[in-house]
């Protein structure tokens, strides 16, 4: 844990390092002809896949009998919720210039970007409830409100879905994954339930 | 480099020789194409590149038809594109059409026309002069860039053909190859792509026939050899590697429309007013600006609606977006 947690924390950065290096062009790197949306889709993505890969920490954590796992989950939390406000700013700062009235239009009026828009004000909660002392005064409620994770991450597998023009196969593919994350939680649940109904 | 603010008329200013030249950006895809090669079979073997350089064309600029906007550089122009047939993503084009074949080329014409059948592209294009026309390009996705084609009227090839009376639109078809074009083996398209285009807009003197980009032969991943352009429409109007000709009476499918008819018209025209369902159409981003430059309005039939709104006179725009 002590070697698994740093390495972990380098290897998400590695998306950012790569902007940055593509942001400041060296080894002859580049974003491309269209820098912002380079940008803020490398950020996007990166806040979704980890919001993915943290809510499959609990079930990876029951099929190969890994507690140890549930270690690593905050983090891989924070660096999601680091990548969608990061894909956020970008939005907000270098695609819109902060137009403030093309801001408001796009939030209420594209059904994409209000999704987008309510998963990341969902998130914020859980950013700012991610403490220890958060965790303990919260005592069984943090659980209930960290579950708020599962609508999240429908959220943004829609709005990714939603932005695409035709080639869909990406977010298909991220809905096909929580499906499996958040079934399986919907499984245990049903199984857990009959074990303990003692009417069954 | 990117994060110096944009002052108007930077790009004019950028110096060729701060332009990678041609060679070596081609050069270095084949270079990492060949390490990719090696690297997955282990024994350093990298694939053939069939692809010729670009040709040298002769031609001249016709200002009348030329935005005085600086172009965008070639390196933007041929780096970032929208060409389905070689895969989804913008730079997919660039890496993965170098297996195309534009030589021999034929463009079969048939339909409402007294003359029909198979043409070489020397036949198509010889008869007539080459002129420069430099374009915005606005695509549906809400960004633009300036493009210096080299093209013929479609006009003045058109009616080569010469179209009867029943001749109402015009149709086009792009290739089918998958095994040159990796994008048409997935189906997030209906293969072949088409498009069309009223009458009236084919003959429309700003309707090019390019069959080159920057005083060159088009590369293939900007519609080799010869494609659409019409300046006033999204670009995906702009059908490329055209094989095929059709004069119709009635009007014919066009594939976004077949796609998602909700989101993309026949007529496609550009509108700041009429926006796509998902996003607005009112700004675009100019690319090549760098990444502190904001969008700008986008215009009325992209700036061409002195020459082309009459075309539309009396028609609803919002229900033929």
């Amino acid at each position: 844990m002590r070697l698994l947690k740093p390495a972990l924390f380098a290897l998400c950065l590695l998306p950012l390092v790569a902007v940055l290096v593509r942001v400041f062009e060296f080894g002859g790197a580049t974003l491309g002809a269209n820098p912002i949306e380079s940008i803020q889709d490398t950020f996007g993505r990166w806040g979704l896949r980890l919001l993915l890969v943290t809510l499959a920490i609990t079930p990876l954590r029951d099929w190969c009998g890994a507690p140890w796992l549930i270690g690593l989950r905050r983090m891989l939390g924070l660096f999601a919720f680091g990548y969608v406000v990061l894909h956020f700013v970008t939005w907000l700062i270098l695609d819109q210039s902060m137009y403030w009235p093309g801001i408001a239009d796009d939030v209420s009026r594209r059904p994409f970007i209000t999704i987008g828009f309510i998963a990341l004000l969902l998130l914020l909660p859980l950013a700012l409830t991610s403490t220890n002392r958060a965790m303990r005064r919260l005592g069984r409620r943090w659980k209930s409100l960290h579950r708020l994770s599962y609508l999240i991450v429908l959220l943004g597998v829609w709005h990714y879905y939603w932005q695409a023009k035709a080639d869909t196969r990406e977010p298909i593919l991220y809905f096909v994954i929580a499906s499996v994350l958040l079934g399986w939680r919907g499984y245990r649940l049903f199984r857990h339930g009959h074990r303990f109904n003692p009417f069954s | 480099m990117l994060i110096k603010p944009f002052r108007p008329g930077d790009s004019a200013r950028i110096a060729p020789s701060v332009i990678t030249p041609e060679h070596v950006f081609e050069d270095r895809r084949r270079l990492l194409r060949a390490a990719l090669a090696a690297g997955i079979t282990g024994i350093g073997v990298s694939w053939p590149r069939a692809e010729a350089a670009p040709a040298a064309l002769s031609y001249q600029r016709n200002e009348r038809y030329s935005i005085a906007d600086p172009p965008n550089s070639y390196q933007d122009v041929t780096s970032y594109n929208n060409f389905y047939e070689f895969g989804t993503d913008k730079s997919d084009p660039a890496a993965n059409s170098g297996r195309f074949k534009p030589e021999p080329w034929t463009v079969t014409v048939v339909g409402e026309a007294e003359v029909t059948g198979r043409f070489s592209f020397g036949d198509l294009i010889k008869p007539h002069a080459l002129e420069e026309r430099i374009y915005r390009l606005r695509c549906v996705e809400a960004w633009s860039m300036v493009i210096p084609w080299v093209g013929i009227p479609l006009g003045d090839v058109l009616r080569r053909f010469r179209p009867t009376s029943r001749a109402k639109y015009v149709a086009f078809e792009t290739v089918y190859r998958p095994e040159q074009m990796p994008g048409q083996r997935s189906n997030v398209l209906d293969w072949p792509y088409v498009e069309g285009l009223r009458i009236d807009e084919a003959m429309h003197p700003l309707t090019l026939l390019a069959v080159g980009v920057y005083g060159k032969s088009l590369p293939n991943q900007n519609g080799a050899p010869l494609r659409l352009i019409v300046p006033w429409k999204y670009g995906f109007k702009g059908i490329k590697s055209i094989v095929a000709i059709r004069f119709t009476e009635k009007q014919p499918p066009t594939s976004w429309n077949v796609s998602a008819p909700r989101e993309y018209g026949f007529y496609a025209n550009v509108n700041p007013l009429v926006d796509h369902p998902r996003w607005s159409q009112a700004r675009e981003r100019p690319i090549g600006r760098g990444a502190f430059n904001a969008r700008v309005a986008t215009q009325m039939f992209n700036g061409y609606e002195a020459e082309v709104a009459s075309l539309y006179a009396g028609m609803d725009l919002r229900r033929n977006y």
